[in-house]
């Protein structure tokens, strides 16, 4: 019998009046994103729109609430991007989205930071019993999203932002889930030179916190040497895309290799302003868990398969309803 | 295959000294006046006396204003550069019905977008730009030109929530726009560009490209010019695919790159006539009128002058004004001057051209 958890992989769209009130106190341009010593001014509108979209997440019932990443001006770059030894060059594309981020160009040692913890203790502080998730990217990502101008090689560097982000997760307040997006395992896989050190970059991560670690990946079906190395990663979940994904491939690396006790399964559009119903939602879930034939699962993630700030802020709220409603219709389903 | 491109002759004009001639235009976009930027603040601020009817008069008056520089620079070819048009997707999206707008989304830091969805079948309903062609055609005294977001970039640059795909989207989109151009034509336009920027983020769906513009130009008179600009990107993933595209000029940014992608255009045979960007858009320094005589000699490895249309990159609008003009003025000299030697006999168009840096 598995249960259904509802969560979102977080970087949610500002509201509306942030987005205006933001614009004016910080401008337009590359040298007015987020630095991470921002002014009182800006850090009150920030605080404001948090609170605004966990209050969101409270009241659509979703069974984890994330901190929103408001701030992440970079996307999932942004723990780099407000790093004191990283400097930020051109503007660069996102993926294969028509969105942009700074690129964080690691010039010194990547030593401890703080800035997302802080983010989620101010985020703990508007929670009562609602379990709180922390989101980062994986230590794959965020090493294939940066530029490398100080330790040397492709190993060393992707060693080095598994240990920085685990340096980071040791500092979180109290959570229940920690999502480690790694959108670039699908995107542009790991070479062999590197593809066996990824699990260890993400174990290293995933140890530092007793929370429950999903690692959840997008855009496409994951490769399945990619696939099969990362099941040797110590977390107790992998998260696939059934939206934009080759689903065929996703479960054919499922079925062919085993998937962890628990598993995150992206079945709401997080690129598309069409609300899918919570029947809809929850046939897909019914649907996907039927075609996993070997297994049962203790937890089943029910999210959207990518981040929210793709989408205006109403349809991205419309979506926290669905995903919510859909793991809420009853609280078990036989898998 | 190419359409047959030897319309370019109506834009010829009267009083051209040169036998040579070497068609110039713009893009399409061009820095907004100051007072316009103001008087579209003020037209939506509710407090404000100024009204809808003021800022259509407005505009009309920023697209005389830009017309008459664009003449002034010595364009053969004018626009008005989309005074009345907020963002390329935007604009179209409000005048078709099966559109929604729900509120912006993000393209980096605080930069918007209000990127509309489709809910339902797209139809074609007003004409879209027959107003803005007829007023701007009789403010100059030059062809004009007139620019239009293509399909496959509306339909890559909004949420589809109606039909199974997005290329089903773009071909319903393709089907408009051929409206729209019958509607220009009818009016007399003569010179159409179709804008296809989200072709340079996902070139392998040039294809697709090619089916919208199978549609886009099914019935359009040979007379009337159609170019379709695509904005910098691989260009070796498209060529020469684009050979078989039904359009008689292809436009292209790559002074931007230091002409280093000229060479993919030279084979096979580049098949329509090329319409190069010779300026860049992305510096506000000012070419040299010299250094652009340069850049059109890059153009010369890919066609014979017959077949050379010069312009700047891509739209201008970020561009200081004044950055602007200068670089359509120097542009435009250095044509004539490229056309005059050429007459002269002084260029060599079998001798191999240097790369510029």
């Amino acid at each position: 019998m598995t249960e259904l958890v509802s969560t979102t992989p977080g970087l949610y769209p500002l509201p509306d009046w942030a987005k205006q009130d933001l614009s004016d106190l910080k401008g337009h341009q590359k040298h007015d994103l987020i630095s991470g010593d921002e002014g009182t001014d800006i850090v009150n509108a920030y605080d404001r729109g948090r609170e605004e979209v966990v209050s969101e997440q409270v009241d659509a019932g979703l069974d984890r609430i994330v901190e929103g990443q408001l701030r992440w001006d970079d996307m999932l770059a942004h723990p780099l991007t407000v790093h004191e030894n990283v400097e930020t060059g051109g503007i660069v594309r996102y993926y294969d989205n028509n969105n942009f981020y700074r690129d964080p160009q690691v010039r010194g040692d990547l030593t401890f930071s703080g800035d997302v913890a802080a983010e989620l203790e101010t985020t703990a502080n508007h929670l009562g019993d609602e379990s709180l998730q922390a989101v980062l990217p994986g230590p794959y990502s965020l090493s294939d999203l940066a530029t490398d101008e100080h330790y040397g090689d492709d190993a060393a560097f992707l060693d080095a932002i598994g240990e920085f982000l685990a340096g980071e997760v040791e500092a979180f307040p109290e959570h229940e889930t920690l999502f480690l997006l790694e959108p670039s395992l699908v995107f542009s896989p790991p070479e062999e030179d590197i593809d066996a050190r990824v699990p260890e970059a993400i174990s290293a991560v995933a140890d530092a916190t007793d929370a429950n670690v999903v690692v959840h990946t997008y855009w496409g079906a994951l490769e399945e040497k990619v696939y099969a190395h990362l099941m040797d990663a110590d977390v107790d979940a992998l998260g696939f895309d059934f939206v934009a994904g080759d689903r065929d491939q996703t479960l054919y690396n499922i079925n062919e290799y085993g998937t962890k006790n628990d598993i995150a399964l992206g079945l709401v559009d997080g690129q598309n302003t069409l609300v899918e119903d919570p029947e809809t939602v929850r046939e897909r879930v019914e649907w996907t868990l039927d075609r996993v034939q070997s297994q049962t699962f203790d937890t089943a993630y029910v999210t959207t398969n990518t981040e929210l700030f793709y989408l205006p802020e109403n349809r991205a709220m419309e979506k926290l309803a669905a995903v919510a409603a859909a793991a809420e219709t009853e609280t078990e389903v036989k898998a | 295959m190419s359409r047959n491109a030897t319309n370019r002759e109506q834009f010829r004009p009267a009083t051209h000294e040169n036998e040579h001639f070497l068609l110039t235009t713009v893009v399409g976009s061009y820095p907004k006046p100051k007072w316009l930027n103001r008087a579209t603040d003020l037209a939506s601020d509710p407090d404000s006396k100024f009204t809808d009817e003021h800022l259509h008069e407005a505009h009309d008056d920023a697209c005389r204003a830009i017309v008459d520089e664009h003449e002034r620079a010595g364009l053969d070819t004018v626009v008005d550069g989309e005074m009345r048009r907020n963002e390329m997707v935007e604009y179209f999206a409000h005048r078709i019905p099966g559109y929604e707008f729900n509120g912006p989304v993000k393209v980096w830091g605080h930069n918007y977008f209000d990127k509309p969805s489709v809910v339902g079948e797209v139809e074609y309903d007003e004409p879209w730009l027959v107003d803005e062609f007829e007023f701007t055609r009789n403010a100059a005294s030059r062809p004009v030109k007139v620019p239009i977001t293509g399909p496959y970039t509306l339909a890559s640059w909004s949420f589809n929530e109606q039909y199974d795909s997005e290329e089903a989207l773009a071909y319903a989109l393709a089907d408009l726009v051929n409206e729209e151009i019958e509607q220009l034509v009818e009016a007399g336009a003569t010179y159409i560009q179709i804008d296809e920027p989200a072709l340079a983020t996902t070139p392998d769906d040039h294809a697709i490209v090619g089916e919208c513009l199978e549609r886009i130009v099914a019935g359009v008179p040979d007379e009337v010019r159609i170019g379709l600009h695509v904005c910098y990107g691989d260009y070796s993933r498209i060529y020469p695919e684009l050979n078989d595209y039904p359009i008689d000029e292809f436009d292209v940014e790559l002074c931007n790159g230091g002409y280093e992608q000229i060479d993919v255009f030279t084979d096979p045979e580049f098949e329509p006539d090329l319409a190069l960007g010779v300026v860049d858009v992305h510096t506000a320094e000012v070419e040299s009128v010299e250094e652009i005589k340069a850049n059109i000699k890059q153009g010369l490895k890919v066609v014979p002058p017959e077949k050379l249309t010069v312009s700047p990159d891509c739209g201008v609008k970020l561009l200081p004004r004044e950055v602007a003009y200068e670089k359509m003025k120097n542009m435009v000299t250095a044509a004539r001057e490229i056309e005059a030697e050429l007459d002269a006999g002084e260029i060599d168009l079998t001798a191999p051209v240097p790369k510029a840096d």
